[in-house]
């Protein structure tokens, strides 16, 4: 298994990888429809969820992949915690991690902070979001959540909005490339990042024209304070320009799968009609976050690259 | 090295032979046929619940045997010492299994710690009347005190062998082979 301590990002990990967390994440899935929603691999672990910027669903998220393993887990909140002191991010962690624990899941704003932290503490690292950097585990949800629809390889899957600021969209189109889509983006120059041809990545600056290519679309969440800063003018502007419609998506040549990675601004980025409508899968994704982190709890739980060779020998008809 | 001597312990009419024997010794050992559940383990002991479920329907009380299928691996207790196995199987149950009289099948039985795992997990899905294990070869070196209800084929082992079962469904033929001195995790069929 190539899987290190931590989970930083998908842009270092393999396909190989990438489908190692997938198909692990398919066993899980039928974990949470048993009537005891639970089971002992992790049980005696403990995990922290150290979360620097609010957060509601991957929190809970994580919290339930975590519990329906049986690992103990306890949540640190920045707003009601030592960083409200002054705390640094490391001596927070080196205080948790003299508590003896295993695991931490860790949201934070800046760029680059899950690495940070994992370079300098022993236990393993989860990225639950950093910055405008990676969000991988959302990442491996929407492939997941694509995958139970259609094969991944030869997808063409589009990413609309404001891709400069969006974690989402990096670990998507990381992801999606290496299982071998076509990726493309859509939204107002200004929140498209410079150069992003460059990483293979097709651009469409009208939604009409990405919804007349795409067979999936990812659309992501407006945020408020884009406007304020003047990215865009409106919301009823964004909406009218890039707004993913029941009537544009008519006009599509075919049926399109619709992902969004919430929390929905219905009436801005997305039509509720579309949101609501037979093929968004954007309850899916909320259903197959909790198997894909349970996925990767078990494998960094165990993963230690030393036995990893001895987990592939192990089994044979002996029991 | 040259490669380690191996014995044949079942050909394809052996293997026959005794799972229509363990498929008797099993009917025999449960009081109420209606409340048979067979329950393999991943592998190989899916494949051959199926085939004691089609011996036990033709040979006796005609109606469909409910089977299920178990993987351990999320209840082994060896998480730390052999690392996570890559894939995990799919489990499922044939309902509800109040009241049932419950045979856990599986190819080997060696240390034990397999079906100790099995036992947990049937246990948070739903109390059975009576839970009976049946093997299709016992090679001995338990670490728990578990024992069979049915045995295929018992076997004198050593740690360091090996005991390989093939069906037909997965590996194109029915046979049970032992290896000596193959060292248990020298990467067998999983």
């Amino acid at each position: 298994m190539a899987l290190g301590k931590d989970l930083l990002g998908l842009e270092h990990l393999t396909a190989e990888d990438l489908l190692l967390i997938l198909d692990t994440a398919e066993p899980f899935k039928e974990v949470s429809e048993r009537a005891i929603k639970k089971v002992p691999a992790l049980r005696g672990k403990t995990i922290v969820n150290l979360f620097f910027e609010a957060s509601t669903r991957t929190r809970i998220s994580f919290e339930f992949a975590e519990k329906r393993l049986s690992a103990d887990t306890v949540n640190v909140a920045s707003s009601a915690s030592s960083v409200q002191k002054g705390e640094n991010l490391v001596d927070t962690a080196r205080n948790l991690e003299a508590m003896k624990i295993d695991m931490v899941v860790i949201r934070h704003g800046s760029s680059g902070a899950a690495r940070f932290l994992g370079e300098r503490i022993a236990s393993n690292v989860i990225n639950a979001g950093d910055g405008k950097h990676e969000h991988p585990t959302q990442g491996l949800l929407d492939l997941l959540t694509i995958r139970d629809r259609r094969p991944i390889a030869g997808t063409k899957a589009c990413i609309v909005g404001d891709v400069l600021h969006s974690r989402v969209a990096r670990s998507n189109i990381w992801g999606l490339l290496k299982l071998g889509a076509e990726v493309a983006v859509c939204g107002p120059k200004s929140l498209l990042p410079l150069g992003i041809e460059g990483l293979g990545v097709r651009v469409f600056h009208r939604i009409e024209e990405a919804i007349a290519w795409a067979d999936v679309l990812n659309v992501l969440r407006l945020q408020m304070e884009r406007m304020q800063s003047g990215y865009i003018p409106s919301q009823r502007e964004y909406y009218r320009v890039f707004g993913v419609t029941l009537e544009r998506l008519e006009r599509a040549p075919r049926d399109l799968l619709i992902l969004h990675p919430g929390p929905m601004n219905r009436g801005v980025e997305i039509d509720s009609r579309v949101a609501d409508g037979p093929h968004s899968v954007i309850l899916d994704q909320v259903t197959n976050g909790v198997a894909v982190r349970m996925a990767v709890l078990y494998l960094l739980a165990g993963g230690r690259p030393e036995l990893a060779e001895a987990a592939k020998g192990g089994g044979g008809g002996d029991h | 090295m040259p490669p380690a001597p191996r014995t044949l312990v079942l050909d394809a009419g052996a293997f026959g032979r005794t799972l229509e024997k363990m498929a008797q010794s099993i009917l025999h050992q449960t009081q109420d046929p209606r409340t048979l559940v067979l329950v393999g383990i991943q592998r190989r002991g899916v494949e051959l619940a199926a085939r004691l479920a089609a011996v036990i329907t033709t040979a006796g009380t005609g109606a469909e045997v409910p089977r299920g299928a178990l993987d351990i691996t999320l209840y082994r207790d060896d998480l730390e010492t052999v690392g996570p196995k890559p894939l995990v199987g799919p489990t499922h149950l044939p309902g509800e299994l109040e009241g049932r009289h419950v045979w856990i099948v599986d190819d080997v039985l060696f240390t034990g710690r397999t079906v100790r795992a099995a036992l947990d997990e049937l246990a948070d899905f739903g109390r059975p009347a009576r839970i009976g294990l049946a093997v299709l070869v016992d090679r001995g070196g338990r670490e728990l005190p578990i024992q069979a209800d049915v045995v295929g084929a018992a076997v004198q082992t050593a740690p360091a062998d090996r005991v390989e079962v093939f069906v037909a469904e997965l590996d194109g033929k029915d046979a049970v082979e032992l290896v000596r001195g193959a060292g248990v995790s020298g990467g067998g069929k999983a």
